[in-house]
């Protein structure tokens, strides 16, 4: 049943997801685009544009917007509920663990592996994103004019994605 | 588990997560100090301590980062009722949001106009991603083996590793490297 395997699947992405946001991109990719196949690949960078937009967690904003797609208002809420009860599960569990035993150490050594993993995991989503979209010198030019709006004069990452929309409409 | 506040407080408790979640933009993140300015500094239910090893579990956890710090704040305040309220109260802005785009995004996105503007916003992203990488580095890299081994991460995902392995075998070089440096450690110490 579609519910059910949207369910699971948002589950284990839910599930699997360190480091939040940017690093759960090619967790995502590889189940709903390649696995999966419930999305072009266009429409899940759309969601990634829109979940900058809007309020909320990328994941969550992703699962929804896959769900309804698929299976309509049931979908969306199955999806939904998929990627957030891994973190309800995980959380009520060491929040009572923490209060009866201290934190061991071997775990806090696969914390600290997974952290270099986790700039892979987001380098390789900007690469992806990167490898479809940046195709001529005006993308080019856009990423290079983003780039110096966040870094050389620090404007807000929203007001970005608003004059690259602009100049989007502007250019091409 | 003792509950913090009244059940009446849990409605505010509600309310308060579901307005961070409808007016946080920029991913998750961007609710945590947001979460701290409700809940420690204006409503004064959690202590700062409490909150910081509430962030440090949910950041180093698997799972939604917003939605594991509000499980953790709510499991604080009022046990398994607290956190499921609260679970709900981060995640139903989003959900709401999201529907209602889901709902005109065939009729609005054929529109030319819009289409050009997604040719601009995807460039932009691209930027803002790898933004997000050069942010983290410092706390991911504390030595030469540790860029090492995200090198060989990154391959394997240029490769089509499957995200799961990567993590995985990270994770347990973590461990492995450790001990053995500990064990080389406390070898060398006469």
């Amino acid at each position: 049943m579609i519910y059910i395997k949207l369910f699971l699947v948002f589950f284990k992405i839910g599930l699997f997801s360190f480091g939040g946001g940017y690093a759960m991109i090619p967790f995502i990719q590889k189940e709903i685009i390649d696995i999966n196949g419930w999305l072009t690949l266009e429409q899940f960078m759309d969601i990634i544009a829109i979940s900058q937009m809007t309020p909320g967690p990328i994941a969550v904003n992703a699962a929804t917007f896959v769900g309804y797609r698929i299976a309509g208002f049931w979908g969306a809420t199955s999806a939904t509920l998929g990627v957030t009860l891994p973190s309800v599960i995980i959380i009520l569990f060491l929040a009572f663990m923490i209060t009866k035993y201290r934190a061991l150490k071997w775990v806090d050594y696969f914390f600290l592996g997974i952290r270099p993993a986790v700039i892979a995991l987001i380098v390789k989503a900007a690469y992806s994103l990167g490898k479809n979209s940046i195709l001529g010198i005006r993308d080019v030019l856009i990423a290079f004019g983003v780039f110096l709006g966040l870094y050389a004069f620090k404007i807000n990452p929203i007001l970005l994605i608003a004059l690259a929309a602009f100049f989007g409409i502007l250019i091409n | 588990m003792d509950k913090k506040i009244s059940p009446r407080q849990l409605v505010v408790m509600f309310w308060t997560f579901f307005k961070i979640g409808a007016f946080t933009l920029g991913g998750g993140f961007a609710m945590i100090p947001l979460m701290k300015a409700e809940f420690v500094d204006r409503l004064r239910w959690l202590k700062e301590e409490e909150f910081l090893d509430i962030i440090a579990v949910s950041q180093c956890v698997p799972g939604v980062v917003a939605i594991n710090s509000s499980v953790y704040i709510g499991y604080k305040l009022y046990g398994f009722l607290g956190a499921a309220i609260a679970a709900l109260g981060t995640v139903l802005p989003s959900f709401l949001i999201i529907l209602a785009v889901a709902l005109v995004y065939n009729e609005i996105r054929s529109e030319p106009a819009v289409q050009k503007a997604f040719r601009g916003i995807y460039p932009a992203l691209v930027v803002l991603v790898l933004a997000a990488a050069i942010n983290l580095r410092k706390a991911a890299f504390r030595n030469f083996f540790d860029m090492v081994v995200a090198i060989a991460c990154l391959i394997a995902l240029l490769i089509d590793v499957h995200p799961i392995f990567v993590i995985i075998a990270a994770g347990t070089t973590g461990i492995l490297s450790r001990m053995w440096r500990k064990r080389w450690e406390e070898g060398d110490a006469p």
